[in-house]
């Protein structure tokens, strides 16, 4: 029953890393653009959300308002005025730009906030609980958040099936220049891009808030779990995206059932399994 | 009309610069007797971290192959070398090469996983296996597990007989390294290897149909920088006689710093990581005490050298006064051609 119970917290677990992923995936379909500091801008999003609780005394969850339109409008003037500097043949420069902000972001957390290690307290809906069978249960909370990224990836998947704007995302990321020549201004494409993955960044940050401790020098693991996961599912497929992230929470979650020493471990050793066995990913981009 | 053309690679500036490097070499190998202890610590300090950029200037600004995960292999020679002396005897010095032997030997499968993924996620790819190592031997119970091991006294005392004498050894030892990274980058420039990786770093498919096996190019320079970069990590806690996974596997320490150092002195050069291995030490000896501050300064001259000035310090340099300080590039020189010029 222990093992049921830790596939199930696993694929819940799964929900918030496919939150992590999601805009880190995004960003690499429209931009070919990999942000290293992407870990880091959801710990920024959680330290904002712990600002607003602070300051204005709201429930956590509450916080999304305020913090995902913050966090999309910081990634389009990021995007903007600095990023679209960097976007060309050459991979140093993003790479470069951004790992810098990485350890920017990590020291101006640090001198901000302290190293003390964080946490928002959510009241009833952290505790709260359904009962499933056989004495399983799950946590409101671990559900909530779940539900949220199916609702983040199908709303995404929609927003660029079914709009204008999705469309020329999507023509985008298939030729950037013919896409100009249409009549797209680029960098004003790229810049919304990275608005909608920010919001989604956004709604991760809060959520990690909630969920787990956090202080400013988690960023980089938590790159590393959404990038685990885009790798897992297959490049340009969200829904992949979610699965990876799922195979991620549930081998944390088996390696921790095994000895707590494991648990990260046993994800990234399940990240290298598929890299090796697999390196498209489980579920390569599909035509549609 | 006869055209002559000579290929030269040394220019005047350069067989300058090479008399006084060889002046300054002269001067530092002489340190242990005109340096205070204090000194002698930080300048093996800067030439653990001159040779690092070097290994990592060479994987990135010509290889195409940006890690951040090097650390791994600065970890892998430390704890390699304390559990080689450890636990198997090997004399210090000895457990030294093959501690590096063994890294490039790692770096093997390592590279096999790790260029499964391209550009970006080649990096972060290194990462994540950085992590595994760090997580790995956390785990390793007989290597002190997540709090690590001392080197123990007896061993220590096998360096050398004083502790003086150690200091000594340990400074000549870096010297010899950060010698032997510039070296072997100079030596692999100036091979057809050299040739292969700017091809590549230049245009791969270009290189590719011109013949150049990319793959192989690649993975030989990943691998041998990994031993070399195991050697100096090998070398840098034979120094410190305290290894833990935490210090071996850090990423700001033996990837973040060396990647500023190489993008502010110039990346895509052998000058860069020398000059920026300077500026990086000036500017912590002026912002010691800053704390975070020191670190948001750094990334803050590194994002803006990307911005404004990709070739870094060196790379406007020698483009302002035309230098090239370690002859790597080929020069054509054309010998009365005047002539034909104006027919």
């Amino acid at each position: 029953m222990d093992w049921i119970n830790a596939i199930i917290q696993g694929v819940l677990l799964g929900g918030l890393y496919a939150l992590f992923a999601a805009g880190l995936s995004l960003m690499f379909g429209v931009m070919r653009f990999v942000n290293i500091a992407h870990g880091d801008f959801i710990v920024m999003g959680a330290y904002g959300a712990l600002l607003v609780v602070s300051l204005t005394g709201i429930h956590p969850l509450w916080t999304l308002v305020l913090v995902v339109p913050g966090m999309a409008a910081l990634g389009y003037l990021g995007q903007r005025l600095l990023l679209n500097r960097t976007l060309g043949d050459d991979i140093l420069p993003p790479l470069l730009v951004t790992f810098g902000f990485s350890i920017i972001i990590q020291n101006v957390l640090l001198e901000l906030f302290s190293a003390d290690s964080q946490k928002l307290q959510a009241g009833w809906i952290e505790t709260a609980s359904i009962p499933l069978a056989g004495g399983l249960s799950v946590g409101v909370m671990p559900l909530l958040i779940f539900a949220s990224a199916l609702a983040v990836i199908a709303g995404l998947q929609a927003f660029f099936y079914r709009t204008a704007l999705g469309r020329v995302l999507r023509a985008t990321s298939d030729d950037a220049d013919t896409v100009r020549l249409m009549g797209a201004d680029n960098a004003n494409v790229f810049a919304i891009a990275t608005a909608i993955a920010s919001a989604v960044v956004g709604i991760a940050g809060v959520y990690l808030a909630i969920r787990t401790n956090f202080d400013p020098a988690v960023g980089p693991a938590r790159l590393l779990y959404a990038f685990e996961a885009v790798i897992i599912g297959g490049l340009g497929n969200l829904w992949g995206t979610l699965a990876g992230g799922i195979i991620l929470g549930v081998s944390q979650a088996i390696g921790a059932q095994i000895d707590p020493g494991y648990q990260i471990l046993a994800g990234h050793l399940a990240f290298l399994i598929v890299l090796v066995l697999r390196p498209q990913g489980l579920f390569p981009k599909m035509k549609g | 009309m006869s055209e002559r053309y000579q290929v030269h690679r040394s220019t005047r500036a350069s067989r300058v610069a090479m008399s006084l490097f060889a002046l300054v070499v002269l001067a530092l190998a002489a340190a242990p007797w005109w340096a205070g202890r204090g000194d002698l610590r930080m300048l093996v300090e800067i030439f653990t971290y001159v040779g690092l950029a070097q290994m990592w200037g060479l994987l990135a600004g010509y290889g195409g192959l940006v890690s951040i995960g090097q650390q791994a292999f600065v970890g892998l020679g430390g704890y390699m070398l304390f559990a080689l002396a450890t636990f198997a005897g090997v004399p210090p010095l000895a457990a030294l090469l093959l501690a590096g032997l063994i890294a490039a030997l790692i770096a093997i499968p390592t590279a096999l996983v790790a260029f499964r993924l391209q550009g970006a996620y080649f990096a972060i790819g290194t990462w994540v296996i950085a992590e595994v190592f760090r997580l790995g031997f956390a785990q390793a119970s007989a290597l002190g597990g997540g709090s690590g091991m001392s080197l123990p006294a007896g061993i220590v005392r096998d360096i050398a007989a004083s502790a003086p004498a150690r200091e000594a050894l340990i400074y000549w030892l870096a010297l010899g390294l950060a010698l032997a990274a510039i070296g072997m980058v100079y030596l692999l420039l100036r091979s057809r290897w050299g040739l292969a990786m700017t091809a590549i770093r230049d245009s791969e498919p270009a290189s590719e149909s011109l013949g150049v096996e990319t793959w192989r190019t690649k993975f030989v320079v990943y691998v041998a920088t990994a031993g070399m970069t195991g050697l100096i990590g090998a070398l840098i806690f034979l120094q410190k006689l305290r290894i833990s996974p935490d210090a071996a596997f850090s990423v700001s320490d033996w990837t973040a710093l060396v990647i500023f150092i190489v993008v502010i002195g110039g990346i895509g050069s052998i000058e860069g990581p020398i000059i920026g291995t300077i500026v990086f030490f000036a500017l912590r000896e002026l912002a010691a005490d800053w704390g975070a501050w020191y670190m948001i300064l750094l990334g803050g001259i590194a994002v803006a050298t990307m911005l404004v000035a990709p070739r870094g310090i060196w790379g406007v340099i020698s483009e302002r006064w035309d230098l090239q300080l370690f002859p790597v590039r080929r020069r054509l020189v054309v010998t009365g051609a005047k002539a034909d010029a104006r027919a």
